[in-house]
């Protein structure tokens, strides 16, 4: 293989690579499409073509190699990832590091996660379900209750996610557990009201990237992708609607 | 409204949007700004409301300030906008309104419900609306940089 070609292959591979990392944890797609194109020119292609949608990227650069797919299997949130990739993509620009390395650094990254440890999550969960209710309906005796069903809730979601697949059905189960959690919280005396707890509880489950990513999508002309993703939002909190409204017709 | 009750929501939204970006996994050093930039957004909604605005007007002006405040952040961290902008938008979002239609078209109580229904279509209109008017704000900047440099 020529070395020119193996270059336009890495090239291709870094692209793609760095592509699918940013779409796999939640970034818009103008962005993507940005940071491709970026990488490609700073790398030296005279000429890249992009076809960015959030199931898959296509990519061609002018060269001696074809066009390449890169397939979008998966989709979650970590908004870290795509600031590491934003930072790397940076660092390539400013010539600090060369085109190997931001490829392996990219692998690398893409096969670690560094989330927040574990406990600081449940306390995160539960400090958005209690200010959260206090700052909607004013009700501060039940600030505790809504941080500790809030957390549980949020647990519910954590430990389905790990064994199911499918997003949406750990959300239901968390929001049914939530209901039933407040309407026993309630029933023991523990808090006021089943309405405001849940309003609270329910709020780290809330699908904030897909519907923030959507309207900008749309806004930037992604036709496809956009209402792709407001239906993963819209689905999300139909599948939190459902999970409360069933608790709710049987208590 | 107190001037108690006022602190405790400035504080119980700063400490929701940071605990937010927790749960999404957002980089350290952009948690404290994007908590802020909630905090900016909230207040501009919340002012809104007590002046008699209306929750449509309030939430429309949040999301511009969040748009716009965000694009600043981003180009002073030199991080995406993204990072800043998704939990800021958490306090805004219609969670009451949501859940009375839930419960009402659980319940059975179909015209209360549809009344909820349209209020969170118009607030979530409103958000999406405000975006896109900050964009429009971000862009003319952009422009007037460029062109003055």
């Amino acid at each position: 293989m020529s070395s020119q070609k193996k270059r336009d292959q890495l090239i291709l591979h870094t692209a793609l690579t760095a592509g699918r990392i940013m779409i796999e944890n939640g970034s818009e797609i103008e962005r993507v499409e940005d940071t491709m194109t970026r990488i490609a020119h700073n790398a030296g292609a005279q000429t890249s073509q992009l076809f960015v949608m959030i199931t898959g990227i296509l990519m061609a650069i002018n060269g001696e190699v074809g066009a390449q797919i890169e397939p979008v299997k998966r989709r979650t949130f970590d908004l870290e990832k795509i600031a590491v990739v934003n930072d790397l993509s940076r660092q390539y620009a400013d010539h600090k590091i060369d085109l190997q390395q931001f490829s392996n650094r990219l692998d690398h990254l893409d096969s670690v996660s560094r989330y927040f440890p574990f406990w600081l999550q449940l306390l995160a969960a539960a400090l958005v379900s209690g200010p959260l209710e206090v700052v909607f309906r004013h009700n501060l005796p039940d600030f505790w209750i809504t941080c500790v069903v809030g957390m549980l809730g949020w647990l519910v979601y954590y430990l389905l996610s790990k064994f199911i697949q499918i997003r949406f059905l750990s959300e239901f189960a968390a929001a049914a557990a939530i209901g039933v959690l407040a309407v026993l919280g309630v029933h023991l005396g523990l808090g006021n009201s089943v309405d405001d707890i849940i309003i609270g509880s329910v709020m780290p489950l809330v699908p904030g990237v897909p519907i923030t990513n959507s309207v900008r999508d749309i806004l930037a002309g992604n036709l496809v992708s956009g209402p792709a993703r407001g239906v993963e939002a819209l689905v999300s909190a139909a599948a939190i609607g459902f999970g409360i409204a069933m608790v709710l017709q049987f208590m | 409204m107190t001037v108690v009750q006022f602190l405790v929501e400035v504080t119980g939204t700063y400490v929701a949007t940071l605990a937010f970006g927790i749960l999404i996994n957002i980089p350290r050093r952009a948690l404290n700004v994007g908590g802020w930039i909630g905090v900016l957004g909230y207040l501009l909604y919340r002012f809104t409301v007590l002046g008699g605005g209306g929750y449509v007007v309030g939430n429309l002006l949040g999301a511009v300030a969040i748009g716009v405040a965000s694009l600043q952040a981003a180009k002073f961290k030199k991080m995406p906008m993204i990072l800043f902008n998704i939990p800021a938008i958490v306090p805004l979002v219609p969670g009451g309104q949501a859940y009375q239609m839930v419960k009402n078209f659980a319940l059975g109580q179909n015209s209360t419900a549809f009344s909820y229904l349209l209020q969170v279509v118009m607030i979530s209109g409103a958000i999406a609306f405000g975006f896109l008017l900050s964009e429009l704000v971000n862009r003319v900047q952009q422009r007037v940089w460029r062109r003055h440099r």
